[in-house]
């Protein structure tokens, strides 16, 4: 019994240190991309174009993992584009997770016409195709990075509101409400005081979740230009750009594919991580 | 003088219009031990429910009067409602499992209902809930306040529900059902710690439960109930001398008797039930009509 449970704590730390420790790694990245980097991000060297990562043949020493054929370094554009992907996850996911979660909590508690409101409001939402609905705000707003936060919190916010209302109403149904409200508690506190708390584990993973999603639609409206301008470095601009050359140069796409993989499964990991650690049974 | 607790007529329903409750009429004097005893589904929980201003939203009060200390509670806004149910009266939930907040320390949810909702002081608060987590017999208070559910055996969480509501040391306790989630063995020491605490704080008690064995224990008087109408309204010795409802009767015969394993077990007959149907069925037409 003790024992199982500690294995189960040793699996969830080691999880934890591993996205925890490529997030961690990433942060500084931005922080510290100026001097880190090898080179400037933009600069265009055509004598050193398509150069291949330092442990293959025809390498050049501070191209490490080799250039694209304008000859921009990949590495410090991976770098310089981390700051683009984490702004956009941090403040896109939190935003989107403010509103929906503040709609799907007000749905699922009080019921009755709120929730028919908002629960209409939702599907009619979702009857859009998403990508198509990001293209046309995009279209809309203009390029730039606080359009595509606004596309991904216009996208998004329903995915929270769904699963927050579902998971607040099974919540709203226990028996610990019932006696709240035969306590004389009012009602909004015991939304805020007895359900919220409870509804708050699920709050994080859905977070973090949006983080990597939104990691990947950063992407993926850069991979078809309507992210922000082209003179910055974006992971998903760099797949875009690489896809021309994968056959003469792999790795132009594959170091930010396989970056923007690792960044997206950190974010889900971490999810789960810090499910258990804020759930007062699992923890 | 007007009863302590009065439901006049209640009737409750969908709002399909099946019919939950069917003009319920009951008196609770003060410190009257009452139960309120029926098969699941004969409305015995909506009855504490409505008394609480917790029913379900689905359902809707057709008509009838619910008189708490002469006020009608029916016709008391939200606020007032709360006000007067929150100071006056405490339930003793049916599931220990789900009827404390997971979230929150044990302690924690005992002080804050004295302190939010009825004013007292933090420490007035916590010097009463070590008093009376010592009432209601659980060893190391100290340890049991800093835990979470989740770490207390249900006959555990079940005492602190007790102790909870006799906390702001109400004038009516409503339990519902408070020992069927329980384990056999400790069903009947919860049993006997209720009737405890009721007399020692003369608090008035509304017992909900479908175990005749625990209304012989601890009530003095009972309603039966049969889909949502009060078949027998008496007290306990009478009842168990001489129930004067068929169903009453039938109901007494089907409780087992420990004393003989080999004793078959009689269920209440097809007769019995469908004769108190149809009773059940006529009257409600003539309500109907009379509306």
């Amino acid at each position: 019994m003790v024992d199982s449970s500690r294995n189960i704590n040793r699996k969830i730390g080691l999880r934890m240190w591993l996205s925890g420790g490529w997030l961690l790694f990433l942060f500084l990245a931005t922080l510290f991309a100026p001097i880190i980097s090898p080179h400037d991000p933009l600069a265009q060297d055509l004598f050193a174009s398509r150069l291949p990562p330092i442990w293959m043949d025809g390498y050049e020493s501070t191209y490490y993992l080799g250039s694209d054929s304008l000859g921009r370094d990949v590495l410090s554009r991976i770098l310089y584009g981390a700051r683009i992907a984490l702004l956009v996850a941090l403040i896109a996911s939190t935003a989107t997770c403010i509103i929906g979660a503040t709609l799907g909590v007000l749905a699922g508690y009080f019921g009755g016409w709120v929730d028919l409101v908002i629960s209409r409001l939702v599907d009619i939402w979702m009857a859009f195709p998403p990508v198509l609905f990001a293209i046309l705000l995009i279209a809309v707003l203009g390029t730039g990075l606080t359009s595509i936060i606004i596309a991904i919190i216009v996208i998004d916010w329903t995915r929270f509101c769904r699963v927050i209302r579902a998971e607040t109403m099974s919540q709203s149904a226990m028996d610990y409400v019932a006696s709240a409200q035969a306590a004389g508690r009012a009602r909004f506190g015991i939304m805020v005081k007895e359900i919220f708390p409870n509804v708050l584990p699920t709050i994080v993973v859905l977070l973090t979740l949006e983080m990597g999603i939104a990691v990947i639609v950063e992407a993926i409206l850069s991979f078809v230009n309507l992210s922000i301008s082209t003179d910055f470095p974006t992971w998903g601009g760099m797949i875009s750009e690489g896809r021309t050359s994968v056959h003469q140069a792999w790795w132009v796409i594959v170091f930010p594919l396989i970056t923007l993989f690792l960044t997206v499964l950190s974010f889900s990991q971490l999810g789960e991580g810090l499910k258990d650690r804020f759930d007062p049974v699992l923890r | 003088m007007t009863a302590f607790l009065s439901i006049r007529n209640l009737s409750i329903s969908l709002q399909n219009g099946e019919r939950i409750l069917r003009s319920v009429n009951m008196d609770l004097a003060r410190g009257d031990v009452r139960g309120l005893v029926g098969e699941s589904g004969a409305g015995k929980s909506m009855i504490g429910k409505a008394i609480l201003g917790i029913l379900p939203r689905a359902l809707k009060i057709d008509e009838g009067e619910i008189l708490f200390q002469g006020k009608n509670l029916l016709n008391l806004n939200p606020r007032e409602l709360r006000k007067e149910i929150g100071a006056n009266a405490a339930l003793i939930p049916q599931d220990p499992l789900t009827a404390l907040n997971p979230s929150h320390r044990i302690g924690r949810q005992i002080t804050n209902r004295l302190v939010d909702i009825l004013g007292w002081s933090k420490s007035d608060a916590v010097k009463r809930t070590y008093d009376l987590l010592d009432e209601v017999r659980i060893p190391d208070p100290k340890r049991v306040i800093n835990s979470f559910p989740h770490e207390l055996s249900g006959g555990m969480r079940q005492r602190i529900l007790i102790a909870s509501a006799f906390a702001a040391e109400p004038k009516l306790i409503i339990a519902d059902e408070p020992t069927t989630a329980l384990d056999v063995t400790v069903q009947k020491q919860i049993v006997s710690l209720i009737g405890e605490m009721q007399s020692r704080h003369g608090t008035t008690l509304l017992f909900v439960t479908h175990d005749l064995g625990v209304v012989s224990k601890v009530c003095q008087s009972l309603s039966v109930l049969f889909l949502g109408k009060v078949i027998e309204d008496t007290s306990v010795s009478l009842f168990f001398d001489n129930p004067s409802h068929p169903y009453s009767r039938a109901l007494l015969t089907a409780t087992p008797k420990y004393t003989d394993p080999n004793s078959d077990l009689i269920p209440v007959s097809e007769k019995i039930l469908n004769s108190v149907k149809e009773e059940v069925l006529r009257l409600d037409r003539e309500w109907s009509n009379g509306r």
